[in-house]
Parts: structure tokens; sequence; C-alpha cells
């Protein structure tokens, strides 16, 4: 096994392992988020190893920096327990969603076989980096970019408005 | 492999070995100097004090004889493992600073004094930065005292808001240098320019005094992006929570802050951290902005050619690396010497104060930096070509 398999199957099942400790820990919020900004910088980990290395850099300087922070901050602030969930209503939901996760698990592993390629392509130059990541961005994908970003403002607006309501 | 272990031993024993130990005593004899005190110059070996330079060893001692302890009701683990988590970024943001330049040896691979030679590697150095809120919000959580968790508040606010305008603010120096790498920044900013040679295209050089029109300046950063390395080092000291934005240890008001919980060398580690950051911070503030490297007027190609007519070219580039880290350090030297000058001159921000700064001033104006460098380098491609 090369070093590169033998590190990918490492950062791979950290980021399965503290995936499911995010899910599984009930006790501690905190931790959870914990767990997922470890799943975060280990997913970043096997960005790097498939070449995308600008992809990499900004899940943990976004995900891993910037909003799991913000889940950390909102956690902390409202300093919830388990207490003080309604009970009830929530094993439909479990139930549900643990279904749902089963038929997808299911879907997922019989696209697999077919989705794999027999042969892998070589990478062309400068695959990944931030000029052609930039490029494509700003060229190819120029009306989905401007189109998420027109999303995202009136998403800040909307909150600010909802915000200032509850405030006046 | 060899190479790349020797590198790692210099910047360690660079930055971790001389830049660490003395910065607490600069920081006591600095400020000593500014309010007019003698400062640091008890502690002593056998009656000899060496102007107080034996401080920091006392300090550590002191600090490795006190009692660890972890508070009732923490979470231990995580308040265990805090102070690393506070300590890892700042060392490993040194592995993409150049402290000297690229040279050619006559190896395979010319040899490039930089630990990770990766392109992207001013993003590394805000992934990193990005990362180092959580040792701060771990201190403060795990310690189960509402001072800690309020200075820990106020911490992750104040980093989560800076980190968006240190981003914008060197997005000028990006578009500048059409590079993200630090050692091809550094590479950049190793010439100089005239610095009113721009009139030519108006027709207006020619009308100038003769002293005007020879005025050169490096290609630095700080020539060209001025207003970038104001806001720059404004966000980045305050990444760094010392005076006057140490809002989450304000001791008038939460006591300590998040290290409100912690003793001994686990506290330590907190305070080695946060002066870690001073030489980091100016080691990329440096590379950026000061030209890295980079001796003013006398670029590597002179140096290595005025050298090298007197004593073979192999020994000029031997010769050029020791002055270029040692340009490097001594840049390094003056971007400390300024933050302990920041750091003693300026009083506390108010909280409110700190925000507004970065919300209302720093982020619009830094995007109107950015719209005025587009502008610029856009006509500069347009006429001049």
């Amino acid at each position: 096994m090369s070093a590169e398999l033998s590190l990918f199957y490492f950062f791979a099942a950290l980021a399965v392992g503290s995936a499911l400790s995010m899910v599984l820990n009930l006790r501690n919020t905190v931790a959870s988020a914990m767990s997922l900004v470890i799943t975060m910088v280990s997913l970043a980990a096997v960005y790097v190893l498939m070449e995308a290395h600008l992809v990499a850099v900004l899940q943990i300087m976004v995900y891993g920096g910037a909003i799991v922070v913000l889940f950390v901050f909102v956690v902390m602030l409202l300093n919830l327990r388990q207490d003080d969930f309604p009970p009830g209503r929530q094993r439909g939901a479990k139930a549900l969603g643990v279904v749902l996760v089963v038929f997808a698990v299911i879907k997922l592993l019989a696209l697999l076989p077919a989705a794999l390629p027999d042969t892998v392509a070589a990478l062309p130059e400068g695959f990944g980096g931030y000029r052609d990541v930039g490029t494509a961005l700003f060229t190819r994908f120029i009306l989905p970019f401007e189109a998420t970003s027109l999303l995202l403002l009136s998403a800040l607006v909307g909150a600010v408005v909802l915000a200032k309501r509850r405030l006046d | 492999m060899a190479e790349t272990i020797g590198k790692i031993l210099f910047v360690l024993l660079v930055v971790m070995g001389a830049f660490l130990p003395m910065i607490t005593w600069v920081e006591r004899k600095q400020s000593a100097v500014m309010q007019d005190r003698i400062g640091a110059n008890r502690a002593n070996i056998a009656g000899i004090t060496v102007l107080g330079v034996l401080h920091p060893l006392a300090d550590v001692l002191k600090l490795f004889g006190k009692e660890d302890f972890v508070p009732a009701g923490a979470n231990r683990v995580m308040h265990l493992l805090a102070p690393v988590i506070a300590l890892v970024p700042a060392i490993i943001t040194l592995a993409v600073v150049p402290f000297a330049g690229v040279y050619d040896f006559g190896g395979e691979n010319p040899f490039s004094f930089v630990i990770a030679d990766v392109d992207w590697g001013l993003l590394y150095v805000f992934a990193v930065g990005s990362i180092a809120a959580y040792g701060t919000i771990i201190a403060g959580w795990a310690s189960n005292n509402n001072w800690a968790l309020l200075g820990t508040v106020r911490a992750s606010a104040q980093m989560i808001s800076y980190e968006v305008t240190m981003g914008l603010s060197v997005v000028g120096v990006f578009m500048c240098f059409q590079t993200l790498s630090l050692q091809e920044m550094s590479l950049a900013q190793d010439s100089s320019f005239r610095l009113l040679g721009f009139l030519e295209h108006f027709g207006l050089f020619e009308t100038l005094p003769g002293w005007l029109a020879w005025i050169q300046v490096p290609t630095w950063g700080i020539f060209l992006q001025p207003m970038g390395f104001v806001m720059f080092l404004t966000c980045i000291m305050a990444e760094n929570k010392r005076p006057p934005f140490d809002l989450p240890e304000a001791e008038s008001e939460l006591i300590a802050g998040y290290h409100l919980e912690y003793s001994g060398m686990r506290w330590g580690l907190f305070y080695t951290a946060e002066f870690l950051e001073v030489p980091v911070i100016g080691c990329i503030v440096t590379a950026l902005f000061l030209g890295g490297w980079s001796i003013p007027f006398l670029d590597t190609q002179t140096l290595i050619g005025g050298i090298g007519s007197f004593f073979g070219e192999g020994f000029a580039t031997g010769v050029v690396l020791v002055l270029h880290v040692h340009a490097f350090l001594a840049k390094v030297v003056i971007m400390i010497w300024l933050q302990m000058l920041i750091r003693w001159s300026l009083p506390r921000f108010r909280y409110d104060q700190v925000m507004d700064l970065c919300w209302k001033i720093m982020l619009p104006l830094s995007l109107v930096n950015i719209f005025v460098t587009a502008v610029v380098l856009l006509w500069f491609q347009e006429v001049v070509g």
C-alpha cells in the first residue's frame, strides 16, 4: 500500500469516525461541534490527496474556521441541554431519519460500482489551483456564481429584517 | 528530506529559540523605557544579571513549579487540550514563510529557503489562523466559569469578524503580485521602480524637476498597497488579541477572560502562543509588505554579480543567502518593535468600538481598496501593456 493510499484511509476513517461521534454524542453539544471540526479538517486532507488544493484550503477556512466557530458561538450563547427540548414528536422524526439514511446508503452503494472509472485519467497541469478554479468560476460558471451571490445577499438581508422586526 | 529537516530546525531555532525567549524581555524593557522605568533587572546567576535577560528563564522555571489545576465541573479532556490547540497554529504558520530567496547552487533543484514552498501559501496562513480561534473557544468553554465564557464569546466574535477584513485587506496585494505564494511575492518585491514614472503616460514626466523624477522606491507591498498594509496590520493584531484588542482577556472586566482557570505551564502555553504570534505576524507582514528577504535597491542578481566578480559565483550566492536571511530577520525585528510600540501606546478599545472599526470602517475601506487597485491595474494593462 502506497503512502498516499494509507494516508487516504487514515483520514477517511478519521472523517467517518468523527462524523459518527458528532451525531451520536447527545450529552455535549460543544464536543459534537469539535468532532465536526475534525471531520472538516480530515475532509480537507482527503481533498489535498486528490490534488484539489484550493478546495482543501477553503474547506478549512470557511467550514472549519468560520461556520463551525459560528455554530459553537450560538451553542455557547444558548447553552442548551437535553431537558430544554420538549419530549415527544422526536420518536417519529428519528425513525423517519433512520429509514431515509438507510435508503440513501443502499441507493449509493448500488450506484457506486457503475460510477467508479476503470482507469484513472491524468490530471491537467494546474488542476485544482486557484488560477484554474478562478478562471473557470469567472468565465464558464459566471451565471451560477452571480446567482449564488444574489441568493446569499437576499438571505443576509432577510436575516437582518427578521431580527430587526423582533427588536422593534 | 534532509534539506527540509534542516530548514525546520533553522526556523524553530531562530523563532522558538531566539525570538520567543527574548520577546518577553523586550516587552518588559520596552514598556519600561516608554514609561520611564528601569524594568526587569533582578534575575541573576551568581550576581550576573545581563540587563535582565535571565527573567524569561526564571519565568519558565516558576511556571513549571506551579500547581497544574483543573477546576471542578470543568470538561477535563478539553481543558487539558485547549492550550495545545492555541499554540500549534502559531508554530505551523511558519512553514510557508520564506526566510530567504531562491538560489542556484548548481544542484538538481534551486534552493528555496522556505519549508513548504506551496502555491497557495497565503491561503494556508489564513486557514491556520482560522483554526487558531478554537484554542480560545475551547479554553473558555471547558473551564466552567462565566467570566471565562464571556471572554470566549468576545474572542470568537472578534476573531471571526477580523478574519473577514483581514482576508479582504490583502486581496490588493494578490492583485499587484499576481500570486498567492509568499516566496513568489518576495521575489516580485526584489526590485525597485521610479515613484512618479507613471506620469510618463500623461506626458508630464519631462516637466518634473530632476530630483523628483529620480526618486526610486522598492516594489514593496507597503508602497504599492499602503492602505492594505495599515488594514492588514490592524486586523492581524486584532486576531492576536493583544492590547489594544485584548477584550477577550480584559482583566479589569473579565479578570483574565478565557484563560482565567489555567495555572502553571498550561497558562504559560497560552502566554507563549500570544507572544509567539508577535514574531509570526512580523514574518507574514514582512513577506507581504516589506519586501520579505530582499535588500532595498540591491536585487539578487546585482548582489551575486558584484560579490561574485571578486570571490566566484558559488561563494557569492552563499554570502547573499546569509545577507538575505539577516535582512529578513532585521525587518521582523522592526515589526516586533512596532507591535510593542502600538501595544504600549494605545488604551484598550471598548467592545462596540472594536466591532464598529471592523464592520463599519475597515470592511468598506478594504472593498474600496480592492476596487481602486483593480481599476489602476486594468489601466496599467490597457495603457502600459
